[in-house]
């Protein structure tokens, strides 16, 4: 429900729908509202996205879409169905199967190699047993989206072997890993040099276009933005324009 | 499946987990070496107790004992029905021997026991701790004409590999003997020759030892002779003295025809303990040896009991390796000891015993038997017990020294689990944000902290593992072990003088060796619990932004 009681209907042709959602953290003696009743929505396809100043709460908008945190109040819907008060069981599923993350410090696990990182979460989704079954067409998968992001003799490296931009294509490739409905994507480019992050860029942006992969980006950086079809602006934790 | 696959990444790629990996590995290793040996030393301690008590033990509280053992034996077997394998009466008193080393008299407390050569072997391994192997196949007090064992028979490994550790046994018996008188002769024609240069008569030692007994106990008897081959053989008295003592009187007589190059005395085996020493090369040194004649001064059966001696010959050495039993009991013919202490009614003939010793057959309850015999004999009149009974506070004492010695090595184990504590709480900070990144692709709490529960129990069970190997190799080499030690530092790590054991005797029970894999194991897991559940609770955004 929203602030005037009016009842939101998540409409058939929305991926990923949040409402009014509102988000404060403990700081110091008080609390922090980071987000005061946001709204957004983005369509099948879409690309959006969100910019803002350091601390106008995009990336905590980001982390209640994907499911990692979760909002004071207000709904978040994904393919229509509402997301953020599911049991943690279900919450972990679909952070597996149907959200991909990309993150500014591309979180790789420094254990794995690239193949390995990218599998990841295809391991955490399959038993023992079952992961005997489908570990072939798993791993042609994996290697496939290394390859395609021009990583295919990269396969064994560990991270700390990658370059940036390297390590953030693993990243990017984890995300898509698990064929997922939308991807998320924080800062990818934010620790990058220029070059790698065009690339990177230009690969998130190839993954909308000729994948048709809805997508949501949140940036700092407004010529990064103008690359998606659509900006949300993000101030003081509400949604400034669209 | 990520579960396994981060398990086995950290057990290989974090190396301070090594330190926990060492520290289970020591304390699952020490423990099966000290549970190994402790259960080795319990084990043959309990067989030598067992080797010299029989199962059951029948006995009076008075040390004039009982009469008509024939009688009490028929009552035993009728009251423990079909259980009883054998039996053998004993007559056991205190008693001092004496012996002549270097001219000097050494005195020794031991305990005189009377026993029947021909059944006592049967409820006891009495037989297999003798050195004769002629007497190990069935005791006889007479002396044996050589061919007493040069080494330790009861060793491990090939008798007298590494040479004779008991070279002086080599001419022991009747050789010894004769080689003996013949030497005091010569020595008594010797002073015999001085004392008469002195116009004084020469006395030997042993009628001034005699003496002296005499004025202290009041028994004016000369030492007796035995002209047969076992005291039964005894010769009528001569003398007025000895014909009024009755216990003279059953006595062989001293006779001017004795020749103890050719003749013995009642035969004794004494424990090997109080009449021989090891020296640093594990060499045993003997003050006698089967052959020598010793004194021994006992009590006799009336009341009050008086003090009688007695003159007798070492036939063979009894050696259990117990140093209690082998440095205390000396043994004799029943129907010497008894007719000696007056034990025998002079009108009936029957003779009294101390004790029955009962063997079980194989199988039988102990307990059981025990008590049965308990309730058909009063106890005001007779004590029965198992031999467990006999030596429960040494029992016991061993239990509890093994109960305390486990707790305490446990505590290594302990030790060990608070490392895998701390080390696994340092990890699960230094992994926060990989923590993060698995909750972000979906990796839910539990599956955490199984990724850390997983760990502890790898690295419980490698420490474990390798703790086994190690403490079973230790245990099984832990002579060799004990060499090496004892090469490097000089000094003696296992005395085999202090147990007669020539090797550290160790028993793995696989029982033991399970619970102690399974506790240490199971310490591993229980540690790794309080860090697992902090990385299962850790925020994803908040692990994610870790640095």
């Amino acid at each position: 429900m929203t602030e005037n009681g009016a009842i939101l209907r998540t409409s058939e042709d929305a991926i990923l729908r949040v409402c009014d959602v509102r988000k404060s953290y403990r700081s110091g003696g008080g609390m922090l509202e980071v987000l005061r009743g946001v709204d957004f929505t983005l369509e099948p396809g879409g690309f959006a996205a969100v910019i803002g100043q350091s601390g106008s709460g995009k990336s905590t908008l980001l982390h209640l879409m994907g499911l990692l945190d979760a909002p004071d109040s207000g709904e978040v819907h994904l393919q229509g169905t509402r997301i953020d008060n599911l049991p943690a069981a279900r919450r972990d599923r679909l952070r597996n199967t149907a959200i991909g993350m990309v993150f500014q410090s591309y979180h790789l696990l420094p254990e794995f190699n690239a193949l390995e990182n990218v599998l990841a979460p295809l391991l955490v989704r399959h038993g023992v047993m079952e992961w005997m079954r489908v570990r072939a067409s798993a791993r042609e998968r994996a290697q496939g989206l290394l390859e395609r992001f021009g990583l295919g003799e990269r396969l064994h490296h560990k991270p700390r072997q990658l370059s940036g931009g390297e390590m953030q294509r693993v990243a990017i490739a984890r995300a898509l890993v698990t064929q997922p409905s939308v991807l998320l994507a924080d800062e990818p480019t934010g620790n990058l040099d220029e070059a790698s992050g065009a690339g990177i860029l230009d690969a998130i942006c190839e993954l909308n276009q000729r994948d048709g992969l809805s997508i949501v980006l949140v940036t700092h950086d407004a010529a990064i933005a103008r690359r998606a079809a659509r900006i949300v602006r993000l101030a003081a934790g509400r949604v400034a324009d669209a | 499946m990520y579960k396994l696959l981060l398990c086995w990444r950290y057990l290989r790629t974090r190396w301070i987990a090594l330190v926990c990996v060492a520290s289970v590995m020591l304390g699952v290793a020490t423990m099966i070496v000290v549970n190994a040996v402790m259960a080795g030393f319990s084990h043959e301690m309990q067989t030598r107790i067992h080797g010299i008590l029989s199962d059951l033990v029948f006995e009076s509280h008075s040390l004039s004992g009982f009469q008509d053992p024939k009688w009490h034996m028929d009552e035993i077997k009728r009251a423990a029905g079909g259980d009883i394998e054998g039996m053998t009466p004993t007559v056991a008193v205190p008693a001092m021997l004496s012996f002549q080393v270097r001219g000097q008299w050494l005195t020794r407390q031991v305990m005189f026991i009377g026993i029947d050569e021909t059944t006592h072997s049967g409820v006891s391994d009495f037989g297999t701790y003798l050195q004769h192997p002629e007497n190990r196949r069935q005791l006889s007090f007479s002396l044996r004409d050589g061919g007493y064992d040069t080494f330790d028979s009861q060793a491990d490994g090939k008798a007298g590999e590494n040479g004779p550790t008991r070279p002086a046994m080599e001419g022991a018996g009747w050789p010894h003997r004769r080689m003996r008188v013949a030497r005091e002769k010569l020595w008594r024609e010797k002073m015999g020759a001085r004392g008469d240069a002195a116009g004084q008569p020469a006395r030997p030692i042993d009628q001034q030892v005699d003496a002296v007994l005499a004025a202290t106990t009041g028994d004016g008897s000369t030492p007796a002779t035995a002209n047969g081959s076992t005291a039964d053989s005894s010769t009528p008295a001569k003398d007025t003295a000895a014909s009024r003592d009755p216990f003279r009187a059953a006595r062989p007589e001293e006779g001017d025809t004795m020749d103890p190059a050719k003749e013995q005395f009642t035969g004794i085996v004494p424990g090997i303990g109080l009449a021989s020493f090891r020296d640093s090369d594990g060499v045993d040194r003997f003050l006698v040896l089967p052959g020598d004649d010793v004194k021994i001064t006992f009590p006799t059966a009336g009341t009050p009991p008086k003090a009688v001696s007695d003159t007798f010959t070492i036939v063979d050495f009894y050696e259990s390796k117990m140093s209690e039993y082998d440095s205390n009991f000396v043994f004799v013919p029943i129907a010497a000891l008894q007719r000696m202490r007056g034990m025998v009614d002079p009108q009936t003939g029957i003779p009294s015993v101390n004790s029955i010793q009962i063997r079980l057959k194989p199988g039988a309850d102990l307990n059981v038997v025990r008590d049965r015999l308990r309730k058909v004999f009063p106890a005001e009149m007779y004590a029965v017990s198992t031999w467990r009974d006999k030596q429960g506070p040494l029992l016991s004492a061993v239990d509890m020294e093994m109960a305390v010695l486990n707790i305490l090595l446990f505590m290594i184990i302990a030790v060990a689990g608070f490392g895998i504590l701390a080390i696994f709480f340092m990890i699960v900070v230094e992994k926060t944000r990989d923590i993060g990144i698995l909750k972000s692709l979906g990796a839910g709490s539990a599956g955490i902290a199984g990724i850390f529960l997983g760990y502890g129990l790898f690295l419980g069970l490698v420490g474990a593992g390798v703790g086994l190997a190690l403490g079973l190799a230790i245990t099984w080499n832990i002579n060799t072990i004990r060499a090496g030690v004892e090469w490097c530092t000089g000094q003696r790590v296992f005395d085999p003088s202090i147990y007669y054991f020539s090797k550290i005797p160790t028993i793995v029970n696989p029982f033991t060796v399970a619970w102690i894999i399974a506790g240490a194991v199971g310490i591993a897991v229980a540690a790794s619990v309080l860090p697992a559940l902090r990385a299962a609770r850790l925020h994803p955004v908040e692990a994610l932004r870790h640095d």
